[in-house]
């Protein structure tokens, strides 16, 4: 078994002890979340860190709450905490099902939000299911606060758009109003997802009008992404939505410009990205979105 | 650093480095060896063990997250006159290991399972044992085991 090279753990009280740290420790020092991911990457001497910042010992972080038309979930909230947090399945009921899928029981007990969003793992399901619920990220550092939208924060495979001395603290996602449906689905065979796809569509009163749809592929790419052309091919009348989603699979296939790796052919997840399309819309149209 | 914690009911203290995972801890300083290490990774679940009740992966979990908590073990399952938990009996009688290398963490994810959903349906029960894995003895087997010891802890219970 290979041994973890030696590191010191550093406990921060506040986000500003938190802050400094970072900036001091520089590129020998990460914020240390849940460990799910960083832990595994420096055992395989893929990430070397000296300083290890424990940002779960600031008070807080892991709560969730409403917080005006948001739904606040801390970073430092664990997939678990999230699976069962009542306000999270009452109001954002996507969100504890998606949570409740992450992994496997291990990884949810431990691994939380903002360190899964931070380590930028192109296979994550929350970044794929956020950037399709229009959730920002909240970010501090040691001049400020400032919010990013999921695709400013990520900037590419493993890669934030985090400034050195930043805090990933939290997000916060729009509530859903009573005409939002949004589905999340995945496909998977191995430990992590193949493809991960989710829609949100925004009906009109009588639930016969998508007026404006956003969905968002993740796994296949880099970051998560979503088409612009497949949105407004979505949107129309909801009955007649099933003859115009394959079009707009194509155009979301097109947009994550898909390549052949290891996990499939560009042709397969092509295939993928329809199919799952296809059902998160009749997920979402027959009302259990 | 000196780290403390419950382990199996008995208030311990080790002298540990941060960058030590709970599995060395148990298996090289405590010599309990009852958890397995295999894919190191987080997914195989060999090396399962209990947090405050709850499924870690001691492979990549840092001891120092033990601090002031209460681990379990395998070892600490059976009672003190050495009667096995009904999870282990309950995996003897149905045959639900051949190798055993997966057992102790399998008994550990079912032991936080029924604490916490003491009647689960097959889905729930699929659902939660879904990352740990079995090569040898196939996982109708387990599934019977699983089913059988809800019943008998139910029992114990009325």
């Amino acid at each position: 078994m290979m041994p973890l090279r030696r590191f010191a753990i550093h406990r921060p009280a506040d986000l500003r002890e938190a802050a400094e740290m970072l900036d001091h420790y520089g590129e020998n020092g990460s914020l240390y979340a849940g460990g799910t991911e960083l832990l595994l990457a420096m055992r395989h001497d893929l990430l070397r860190y000296a300083h290890l910042i424990d940002i779960k010992t600031v008070a807080g972080l892991d709560g969730i709450e409403r917080r005006d038309e948001h739904l606040h979930i801390g970073a430092a909230a664990t997939h678990r905490t999230i699976e069962r947090s009542a306000v999270v399945r009452e109001q954002l009921p996507v969100m504890a099902e998606m949570a409740a899928n992450v992994a496997n029981v291990r990884v949810r007990a431990t691994g939380t939000l903002g360190g899964n969003l931070a380590f930028a793992e192109p296979h994550s399901d929350p970044a794929t299911l956020l950037l399709a619920l229009g959730g920002n990220a909240r970010a501090q550092g040691k001049s400020g606060e400032r919010t990013l939208a999921m695709d400013e924060l990520l900037a590419g495979a493993y890669e934030n758009s985090l400034a050195q001395d930043e805090i990933l603290t939290g997000v916060d996602v729009p509530v859903p109003g009573p005409s939002q449906r949004t589905a999340y689905l995945k496909f998977q065979v191995h430990e992590r997802p193949l493809l991960g796809l989710a829609l949100s569509l925004e009906l009109d009163d009588d639930g016969g009008v998508i007026r404006e749809a956003r969905c968002a592929v993740g796994c296949v790419s880099p970051t998560p992404c979503r088409s612009a052309t497949a949105e407004s091919l979505i949107a129309g009348p909801a009955d007649s939505l099933e003859q115009r989603i394959e079009e707009a699979g194509e155009a979301l296939a097109d947009e994550a410009a898909l390549t052949d790796d290891r996990e499939g052919s560009a042709e397969y997840k092509r295939h993928l990205i329809g199919v799952l399309l296809r059902r998160a819309a009749r997920k979402c149209l027959n009302g259990n979105g | 650093m000196e780290l403390r914690f419950e382990l199996n009911g008995r208030d311990v203290a080790v002298e540990c480095e941060p960058q030590q995972t709970l599995s060395e801890v148990l298996r090289n300083r405590l010599n309990l060896t009852g958890a397995k290490i295999s894919c190191e990774v987080q997914v195989c679940g060999a090396c399962t063990v209990l947090v405050d009740g709850l499924p870690v992966s001691s492979c990549t979990y840092l001891a120092y997250e033990a601090q002031g908590r209460t681990v379990t073990t395998i070892e600490g399952l059976e009672d003190r006159d050495r009667t096995l938990h009904p999870i282990q009996q309950c995996f003897i009688d149905e045959f639900a290991f051949q190798c055993g290398f997966c057992t102790p963490g399998m008994i550990l994810s079912v032991k936080a399972l029924l604490d916490d959903n003491p009647d689960p349906t097959d889905d729930e029960i699929i659902h939660h044992m879904d990352g740990n894995l079995c090569r040898c003895t196939g996982y109708v087997s387990i599934l019977k085991a699983i089913r059988k010891a809800a019943a008998v802890m139910k029992e114990g219970r009325e």
